[in-house]
């Protein structure tokens, strides 16, 4: 056991999202879901974040800002897409301004569906990213022993 | 006697030659053999056993009084031409009056003046003249330097005066020696007027109309101690046709109690202490050698040493309590000060008189615990924030900014000079570095003997914490990379700079035995008994040494294992470093300025609190003197 | 007790019961917000996590800022719980404040510049009421040193009780909690994002938190001291106290620096001082 999985920190970012998914993202916090349950912590600092929530489509301006963000996340990390815009772009995928969801600017881990996801997919998005990340740490040791 | 006599002639025969060489070359040969001769003579002093047996004057008591005599004669006229001149009636009057009263205590004393010895050498004058020497000599060598380029470089329209310059330099430095040797009175009220003459034209330097009104009111408030010190010297002969400073402080209250009281209002302004403080600020327009020397290291020192000399006499007396609620009011006030003002020969300033309050606080106190902790407090500030002068004059040459705010990043711009003034900071400011040690010293002689003025030290100290940390943050923060500068300092320069800085580390890391061999034996001298850190206590403190000194040895890590990245600007950073896309997508840079708090501190109402406070507390510590 | 001894028990226990005093903050803080909270275990496995991940840092030399921060903090424990000096253990403490305040410095981001001035605030405001309190219990019982306290006959808070209250005071700005939580925001509010925090991650912000722990541990345990003549009182009045803290972060919100100095100052003067005058008077 790392521990890596037991301390789950996030950072939550809108790329250009209506608010819908984060409201929901921010409703796990509140007492009827309560994410702090599962050591979760909303950090608004990338240096101490592991997982970074992405919500909303990527335009012009938040591109540069999600490569910067993600370039200051330690390792390992993880990024997980919230919402069918942070997704694919969703029903604005098409429009002159988008690139689409968050995987044309960073490597996604995981999606997590839903206009506006809800709650628990959420959640259960955060897990499968836990999964994810334990699997990125153990990489990590090995290369790092492998030196 | 012979080694006191050279160590006190030597410099002013050097002065006298000094004003006589034009030329770089000669002055520099002269300074640097003095200094080296004056720097040797003190050490081989401090070898000696002390308090001294010292033998018979070479020359007859009678033509050294009568010399003395007409130059103290030669300098009231040149100060009274000063006043006329510049039409100040209170340096006039002032100076009539001191005349006046040296006149009539000549009429008085006629042949007393010669009996007795006139000079006395223990302990703490070893250690006084260890600082003037060594810090004082150190400071000279600064000076071929700093004013080369002063005069070559950063300030060409200020007429080029060096030989005068040097010149006052050491006989300064021979001024001070003669006052922390002599016991008769008269003598040391000589010296204590060559020190004042010399702080006066020191500050006049430049000539600017700015400078001249610093030096003017450095004079007049000099002059008003000189007053006092000479109403104290026919006082206290008129109760027992008796002139030495040790007899004064071995007589009984009845009798020396209004001459001390009288003694440490001279002191007081010395060492600008409320309300006195404003000429030791005005003073920074000069240049730096001369606030260094005479502003913080030596010359104060003077007024302050006068003050632990006299503890034995005012302790335990209201007189004594006064005394010691100036000090103790200063130090809160200065400490405040401090904070307001980006300007860093000012920041300089404000620290050191609020470190000298807390040397007069111990002085009246008065207990051996507080004189104590009053010497150890002397021999430390001397040393660290002659060093801090000296670099913040060798940063204003490059920078040509005093601004603490342009001094970001100088670890990388100037990594030699900025490492030194991180070290004398640490030396004012971090335990368990000496002058964090002498506060707890202080901190315990006051606890003992008047709990009530443990307050102000308590929130001084704690505002002393803001203004070093915020200036010692903005050394070490990096916004932006920037190029070293190739040759920071000068040889001269360098020399003194390392000298000291290694000085300050070895006050520190000899602290104990400073303690046990110079400062312990002159207070249990005086006083039967002498506080003293304990053997446990120093144990500890040399572990935290050890531990605080093993950082630098971190850096030779080199940074491995460290990812370095832009720091969080929002996720707006652009090309890195401090540059981020800001509204209309313009790139901005960010720029970090330090608090100065004036929303809650302002300079100009805290100097009139002090100016108000020192006026009340003086004029009930005289009150009670005469009653 | 062996001063040895009480030197090994802290430096190996305090960690331990700092963690659980930290997890149990949490769990009754999230109790508070209807919340369930976390297990009382989660600071570990913060610390865990934090010292696997990947150091980030501005400049390299800020961390080495963070490891003196630890070492001194450790240090200034141990000095406590080893019996010496009280006002030696102040000033430790105080250098430890100033390596990590110096390396929010060195890390040269907006955030960590403005949450180590805030820092430095926190510090004025705090630092004449720890004297003080130093001070007074000297006034009490005679001696700085903090076995000759511990083993002073009556209980030292009757005698204090104004320096007790105003330490309790400053307590709340010692532990960071609201309303005093300037410089660095703890874990779920985001003022100045993480004020000083901001630019460390990774094994460094791992150990600020380590130190944090063994500072929390030595704040109780100078509670303890105030109630030294029955060690058990002691520990359940230090136990009262830091809920007492806990509770007193959830209920208020965070004030601004002018408004803390000034309480902060006034508090030292009349409860601290006060107190100290009354002893005084009373010799």
């Amino acid at each position: 056991m790392s521990g890596i999985t037991k301390s789950p920190w996030i950072l939550h970012y809108d790329a250009s999202s209506c608010n819908g998914c984060d409201i929901e993202t921010l409703a796990c916090l509140t007492p009827i879901f309560d994410v702090e349950r599962l050591g979760v912590i909303n950090t608004g600092n990338p240096k101490h974040a592991d997982i970074f929530l992405v919500t909303g489509a990527v335009n012009e301006q938040s591109k540069g800002v999600i490569q910067n963000l993600y370039r200051q996340l330690p390792e390992p990390k993880v990024v997980v897409a919230v919402g069918a815009c942070a997704s694919s772009g969703g029903i604005f995928r098409d429009c002159y301004n988008i690139s689409g969801g968050v995987d044309s600017v960073v490597p996604v881990d995981v999606y997590v569906p839903g206009c506006a996801a809800r709650p628990e997919a959420i959640i259960d998005g955060v897990v499968k990213g836990l999964a994810v990340l334990e699997e990125k740490h153990k990489r990590m040791r090995l290369a790092k022993e492998a030196k | 006697m012979t080694l006191v006599l050279a160590l006190v002639a030597l410099p002013f025969l050097a002065g006298l030659v000094l004003l006589c060489l034009r030329a770089d070359a000669p002055r520099r040969g002269v300074v640097i053999v003095v200094t080296a001769a004056v720097c040797a003579g003190c050490i081989m002093l401090a070898c000696l056993p002390a308090p001294m047996e010292l033998g018979e004057l070479p020359v007859s008591r009678h033509a050294l009084n009568l010399g003395m005599m007409a130059v103290e004669a030669l300098m009231g006229l040149y100060i009274l031409w000063v006043g006329v001149r510049s039409r100040h009636f209170l340096i006039v009057a002032l100076m009539l009056a001191q005349g006046a009263v040296m006149v009539w205590f000549e009429r008085l004393a006629g042949a007393d003046a010669n009996a007795g010895h006139p000079l006395f050498v223990d302990k703490f004058s070893i250690i006084m003249a260890l600082i003037n020497g060594l810090v004082g000599g150190g400071i000279c060598l600064y000076a071929l330097g700093y004013m080369r380029e002063y005069h070559t470089e950063a300030h060409r329209d200020i007429p080029d005066r060096r030989p005068m310059f040097f010149a006052l330099l050491f006989v300064f430095m021979g001024a001070m020696f003669g006052l922390v040797f002599a016991d008769d009175l008269p003598w040391l009220f000589f010296f204590w007027e060559i020190t004042t003459l010399c702080s006066f034209l020191l500050i006049g330097y430049t000539q600017t109309p700015e400078a001249r009104k610093n030096a003017l009111r450095a004079l007049v408030m000099n002059l008003a101690g000189g007053l006092t010190f000479a109403l104290a010297i026919v006082c206290f002969y008129r109760e027992t046709r008796s002139l030495g400073l040790q007899a004064l402080i071995h007589s009984g209250h009845a009798v020396a109690l209004l001459p001390a009281a009288l003694l440490c209002f001279a002191g007081i302004t010395k060492a600008a202490q409320c309300p006195f403080s404003s000429w030791l600020l005005g003073a920074m327009v000069a240049p730096t050698p001369v606030s260094a020397l005479l502003h913080s290291s030596t010359m104060v020192k003077a007024g302050v040493y006068l003050i632990l000399r006299l503890a034995p006499v005012i302790t335990g007396t209201t007189v004594g309590m006064m005394v010691a609620s100036v000090g103790a009011v200063t130090f809160l006030i200065g400490s405040l000060a401090a904070i307001t003002t980006s300007e860093a020969k000012r920041v300089l300033a404000w620290s050191t008189v609020a470190n000298l309050g807390l040397v007069v606080l111990c002085g009246g106190i008065g207990t051996s615990q507080a004189v104590w902790a009053g010497v150890l407090l002397i021999i430390f500030h001397a040393v660290a924030k002659c060093l801090l002068f000296l670099c913040v004059g060798v940063v204003e040459h490059k920078l040509h900014s005093r601004n603490i705010e342009d001094m970001s990043g100088l670890v990388l711009y100037m990594p030699r000079v900025a490492v030194m003034m991180l070290i004398g900071m640490a030396g004012m400011s971090l335990a368990p570095f000496g002058m964090l040690i002498s506060k707890w010293a202080v901190l315990r002689a006051v606890v003992d003997a008047c709990p009530v003025l443990s307050v102000f030290i308590v929130f001084g100290s704690a505002a002393t914490l803001f203004f070093w940390v915020k200036w010692m943050g903005k050394l070490v923060e990096v916004v932006r990379p920037q190029t070293r500068v190739i040759k920071e300092i000068s040889l001269d320069e360098s020399l003194a700079l390392y000298g000291l800085s290694v000085a300050t580390f070895l006050a520190c890391l000899l602290f104990p035995l400073l303690s046990t061999q110079f400062v312990e034996p002159y207070v249990a001298g005086v006083y039967g008994h002498s506080g003293s850190l304990g053997q446990g206590n120093i144990i500890i403190m040399m572990i935290m040494m050890m531990l605080v000194m093993l950082f630098p040895l971190s850096f030779l890590s080199g940074g491995r294992g460290v990812k370095l990245v832009d720091p969080y600007l929002g996720g707006a950073n652009a090309g890195g470093g401090p540059c981020f896309t800001g509204s209309a997508g313009a790139v901005e840079t960010m720029t970090l300025q330090n608090y100065y708090l004036g929303s809650v501190l302002n300079e100009v109402w805290l100097s009139r609190v002090a100016v108000a406070g020192g006026v009340v507390l003086l004029a009930v510590m005289i009150a009670f003197a005469i009653l | 007790m062996n001063p040895w001894l009480r030197l090994i028990l802290y430096l190996v226990l305090a960690p331990l019961a700092g963690g659980l005093l930290a997890g149990w903050d949490r769990r009754v803080s999230a109790r508070m917000q209807s919340r369930r909270g976390p297990p009382i275990l989660q600071p570990f496995y913060d610390v865990l996590k934090l010292w696997q991940k990947q150091n980030l840092a501005v400049h390299a030399s800020q961390n080495y800022f963070v490891l003196f921060f630890l070492l001194l903090v450790v240090f200034t424990g141990a000095l406590f719980f080893a019996g010496s000096d009280l006002l030696l253990v102040i000033f430790a403490l105080t250098t430890a404040s100033i390596f990590f305040v110096l390396g929010a410095y060195k890390a040269s981001s907006p955030f960590s510049f403005i949450g180590a001035e805030r820092e430095l605030i926190q510090m004025m405001a705090y630092e004449p009421m720890v004297l003080l309190t130093a001070i007074g219990m000297y006034m009490a019982t005679k001696t700085f040193y903090v076995h000759g306290i511990a083993s002073h006959g009556g209980m030292l808070v009757l005698a204090l009780p104004g320096v007790f209250l105003g330490f309790v005071f400053m307590l709340e700005i010692k532990f960071r909690k609201s309303p005093f939580d300037l410089s660095s925001s703890h874990h779920a509010h985001q003022e100045l994002v993480r004020g000083i925090t901001t630019e460390f991650s990774g094994r460094a912000l791992a150990m600020i938190e380590i130190a944090h722990w063994y500072e929390s541990v030595f704040l109780l345990g100078w509670i303890w001291l105030f109630f030294a003549s029955s060690p058990v009182l002691g520990v359940v009045m230090a136990l009262v106290v830091y809920g007492f803290v806990v509770l007193v972060d959830n209920v208020f919100a965070r004030l601004k620096w002018q408004t803390a100095l000034a309480s902060s100052w006034i508090v030292t003067v009349v409860l601290g001082f006060g107190n100290i005058i009354v002893l005084s008077l009373q010799r």
